[in-house]
């Protein structure tokens, strides 16, 4: 695509406006899509980089077009193997800030396992995994996230695949952010993209999606803005898990899991479990990633974040470490450091 | 008492044992020495693919093969004078290549009732008259060896592990060269392990001192050094000269070279030596897997670097989706096919070249990518220089085709002088008023390399057709049309860079042989062979098959006959015959070794003799002929 013609302002000026390109936006009307788009918009002229240093690669699936609407590098590259492209982009050039771009089929099932090796990794990737538990691009089949149950095209019995729980996944292989966030609540989903902006190491976001023509509604229990307040809960790292409307219930331990319970009476805030993102044991997170309604809220926030050195650090520490005890490479020294004999006329 | 030399031009040695040997090491020092000492030379390692199939088994067999000479050599020889077997099995597995005559040195000591059984030897070999007719030295170095390291503190069995060089030092009296090269290779490697170096030290010198000594050799022999081109040579392998290569054109370029890459025999010594060489800046990545390592890499060429990945046939079909995206998104990228025989894990640890065909047709659409392959181990170097050149000044994925034989086998290289190779000239463009990502470069119609990080050019590039210019996602019709033949002309036009093909012989004449890869060192002996015969043959051996030489269509046309010796089943015949409507006869074969020159010789003639024309595909019968 030909390059946008507006000068480049100076990173601090950037608005949204300078992350729009000259392609136009073809998802289906009213599909989740366009917020989380115009949201990540929005968060690169915020977290202020030079615009010429973001690169956005994705795999295959509607989700997977937003590079081209994204004013910056980009890359629609094969499906399910985009974190392992940006593994050598942002490898090869850790100067960028890489943005992978995926959807539940794309990254859990065909590229499952390039995403669990680029996260445990801790490659400075940020993975926005947009969920709509349905495959769009191909019409309408169950996707790994799918229910049990889902009846599709290629399903009319119903699924007997058990879903996928993209942030237990991501907590079992070692991610160091790991986040949720809703398309259609813009300010939450902006915070939480900034964050994983921010991240040093792989982030990995699942931004629930709604796709209005395959799977309508998905995540209604949790997301309809009548129920959201009692049917999700907002994780702050340092905060109380405490949700409702009235902020009059809250998430405790109870055994090895946790329990919903309603304040009030011998139930105080100081029984309610305060969110540590920084927890470095994983298995906190892991009980966190599994809270499903009913019993429990949906959790959505950041899950966790841990520092940990980056792939692409390391790699170039020890490049940087070989020029320091062998010097810089000189291809006489490797051509000729071995035995040699001379043949003289 | 010093024993009497003889003088002789060259000769075959092979060293044979149980995996557990030690016999690659053996083969290895025994070239290293052969080569300070000025030899020309050749060698053919050949190993099973069990790590340590059982002991004394027929499939733990190891072997290497090593040809040396005063003359200008090719290949590891067709059939060796002397054959070192270390136990039953590696006499049973070897003794039918040793020529008449040959000289058989076998570790007496190994030949016990289990081994016998193992190898499945009804009666002892040694004990009959079935070896009569080569020159036996039963010789029981296993117990030869525990003497000379009774006073070393390693225990028996660590002691018994020492007798390759025993065996080792033995050759190096029996062909005259000096032990020392070895000496300081062993205090090298074992500088941690002080009583293990020193015990191998007493073995290699025991062994030596026993040839001159013990009253059963009479007497041994000399080669005098080679006429090679003055300079200053070394030994090489064709993975260690693939690496050293793409070192060489990161330099060249200007840029860090960058390497994603999944472990695969024969591939994965690539890997191993590029990691080696931090301090040029190269990233090595070993992936999850090859559609990983692909990636990878392409996302490292997108981002501006030499992206490179390695790996072997069932790899190569793994990246294929890849190849196809760089293709589309036209980027450079090397893929390095190292071959082996087989289709699926076939036989991971022998030769084959049947990976062409794939190479050139094995994605989906239309799918032009540049081919080329090195002839010889040493070449491996120019030709990965090569492959580099050709990626980034025509924005195409490059294959590069080796093979098991030429990674493992080694020969004498003649270094050159890094001031001498050309630099590998890289664009990236800046300039944002005239930047469009699918403009064309007039000469190669190459597409502008502009990389992430570049004020003002912005763009996004993808799998989906793209517009040509704008590079804009297009489903125009006429556009895809154009867009197919414009990548398939580039990848034709490579052929204006391409040197010209030179014939070994005459112009024109009776039969001409084509050949590509690693079968160079057969063919050519061969062709010479029968040149000296007096028939009129010629050959011709092509580094780049795609696109193919601009002039071979010409050569072809002054030739009767065309032969097209193959590791495959007549892949590249195939191929001429499409492209240029010529009779080119195939001669094939698919044992996981390579060609010996004898067998190129009798599969020539056979074409010489009859000129009826053939059928195609060949027909049993007509292979039943063909050497086997
Ligand atoms: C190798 C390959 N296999 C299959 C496809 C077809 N395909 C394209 S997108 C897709 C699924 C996409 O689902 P998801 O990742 O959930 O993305 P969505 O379209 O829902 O955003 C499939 C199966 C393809 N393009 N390439
Ligand atoms: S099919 Fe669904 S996911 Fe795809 S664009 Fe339409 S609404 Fe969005």
């Amino acid at each position: 695509m030909a390059p946008e013609s507006n000068d480049p302002a100076s990173p601090a000026a950037l608005t949204r406006k300078d992350f729009v390109s000259d392609q136009e936006v073809r998802w289906c009307p009213g599909c989740g899509d366009y917020a989380i788009l115009a949201q990540v918009q929005k968060v690169l002229a915020d977290l202020k980089l030079p615009r010429e240093n973001y690169v956005f690669i994705s795999g295959i699936g509607c989700s997977s077009r937003l590079p081209y609407y994204v004013n910056t590098y980009g890359f629609h590259t094969i499906h399910g193997r985009a974190p392992a492209i940006a593994t050598g982009v942002k490898t090869y050039r850790p100067d960028l800030s890489v943005w992978v771009v995926t959807g539940d089929g794309d990254g859990l099932s065909i590229g499952g396992n390039h995403l669990m090796h680029a996260l445990r990794r801790n490659v400075d990737l940020k993975i926005l995994l947009f969920n709509n538990k349905i495959y769009g691009l191909t019409k309408g089949q169950y996707s790994p996230t799918s229910e049990l149950g889902k009846k599709t095209k290629s399903t009319p019995a119903g699924s007997i695949d058990y879903p996928l729980h993209p942030l237990s996944f991501a907590v079992a292989v070692g991610a160091t952010f790991i986040a949720r966030s809703i398309d259609s609540d813009t300010n939450h989903l902006a915070w939480t993209l900034e964050q994983a902006g921010r991240h040093k190491g792989s982030a990995f976001v699942e931004i629930f999606q709604n796709c209005v023509i395959f799977n309508d509604d998905a995540f209604k229990d949790a997301t309809d803005r009548s129920v959201r307040p009692d049917h999700t809960v907002l994780l702050e790292h340092g905060k109380p898990l405490i949700f409702g409307k009235e902020k009059n219930k809250g998430v405790r331990m109870k055994g090895f899991g946790f329990e919903a319970v309603d304040l009030g009476g011998n139930i105080t805030e100081k029984d309610i479990l305060v969110h540590d993102a920084k927890n470095p044991d994983p298995s906190y997170a892991f009980l966190l990633a599994n809270m499903e309604l009913p019993e429990l809220p949906v959790p959505v926030g950041v899950f966790r974040s841990i520092e940990k050195p980056t792939y692409e650090s390391m790699l170039h520490a020890q490049i940087a470490k070989a020029k320091q005890s062998q010097g810089e490479g000189d291809l006489r020294k490797i051509l000729f450091d071995t035995e040699t004999w001379s043949v003289t006329a | 008492m010093t024993k009497e030399i003889q003088e002789v031009k060259d000769v075959v040695i092979r060293f044979a044992g149980d995996s557990g040997d030690g016999m690659q090491l053996t083969g290895m020092q025994f070239t290293n020495t052969t080569a300070v000492l000025g030899n020309d030379f050749s060698t053919l390692p050949d190993y099973p693919a069990e790590i340590r199939a059982p002991a004394g088994s027929l499939p733990g067999v190891s072997a290497y093969q090593i040809n040396f000479s005063s003359r200008d050599i090719r290949t590891p020889g067709d059939a060796p004078d002397v054959l070192v077997a270390m136990n039953p099995a590696a006499l049973k597995t070897n003794l039918k290549d040793l020529k008449d005559g040959g000289m058989l040195i076998v570790n007496e000591d190994a030949f016990s009732e289990t081994n016998l059984k193992k190898a499945g030897y009804a009666e002892n070999p040694l004990g009959d008259r079935s070896l009569s007719k080569y020159e036996v030295y039963k010789i029981p170095i296993t117990t030869l060896n525990a003497n000379a390291l009774k006073e070393t503190p390693l225990s028996k069995k660590e002691a018994e592990r020492c007798k390759n060089f025993y065996a080792l030092g033995l050759m190096f009296w029996l062909y005259d060269r000096p032990y020392d090269v070895t000496i300081s290779w062993i205090h090298d490697k074992f500088s941690k392990k002080p009583d293990v170096a020193q015990a191998n030290e007493l073995a290699l010198k025991a062994g030596f001192h026993y040839g001159e000594t013990a009253e059963i050799f009479r007497k041994h022999f000399r080669i005098p050094k080679a006429k090679l081109k003055p300079g200053v040579y070394r030994n090489i392998t064709g993975n260690e000269a693939t690496a050293l290569g793409f070192v060489a054109a990161s330099k060249l370029a200007g840029k860090p070279l960058f390497l994603a890459s999944y472990p695969i025999t024969p591939a994965s010594d690539i890997l191993h030596e590029l990691s080696r060489h931090k301090n040029f800046g190269v990233q090595t990545l070993q992936m999850e897997d090859e559609i990983a390592a692909a990636g990878a890499a392409l996302g490292a060429s997108f981002a501006g670097g030499l992206g490179l990945t390695t790996t072997s046939g069932p790899g190569l079909a793994l990246k294929s989706e890849t190849i196809n995206l760089a293709v589309m998104t036209e980027l450079p990228l090397v893929i390095v096919d190292v071959q082996r025989g087989g289709p699926s894990t076939g036989l991971p640890t022998k030769t084959e070249q049947a990976d062409l065909l794939q190479s050139l047709f094995g994605r989906n659409s239309e799918s032009p990518v540049a081919v080329v392959a090195p002839a010889t181990p040493s070449e491996c170097f120019t030709m990965a220089i090569e492959a580099f050149r050709i990626a980034v000044t025509y924005m195409t994925p490059v294959i590069y085709l080796s093979d098991g034989y030429l990674a493992n086998g080694s020969e004498p290289w003649l270094i050159p002088e890094p001031e001498n190779l050309s630099p590998i000239a890289i664009k990236h463009p800046t300039d944002r008023t005239t930047f469009r990502p699918y403009a064309r470069d007039e000469r190669t119609l190459s597409r502008p390399w502009a990389i992430p990080g570049t004020p003002g050019l912005e763009h996004r590039i993808g799998g989906i057709e793209k517009a040509n210019v704008t590079g804009n996602v297009s489903y125009d019709p006429a556009n895809h049309d154009l867009m197919c033949r414009l990548r398939a002309e580039k990848i034709a036009r490579i052929a204006d860079d391409l040197p010209p093909l030179s014939i070994f012989g005459k112009p024109s004449g009776e039969v001409l042989v084509v050949g590509w890869g690693g079968t160079y060192g057969a063919i050519t002996s061969a062709v010479e062979d029968l040149q000296k015969e007096g028939h009129e043959v010629s050959s011709v051996h092509l580094r780049y098959l795609n696109p193919l030489p601009k002039d071979l269509k010409e050569i072809l046309s002054r030739f009767e006959t065309i032969v097209v010796p193959e590791l495959n089943l007549g892949q590249l015949s195939l191929l001429l015959r499409a492209k240029y409507l010529v009779d080119a006869h195939s001669l094939n074969k698919l044992q996981g070794q390579p060609f010996k020159v004898g067998e190129i010789i009798a599969g020539v003639k056979r074409f010489m003799t009859t000129k009826e024309v053939r059928q195609w595909p060949p027909n049993p019968t007509t292979r039943q002929a063909q050497p086997r």
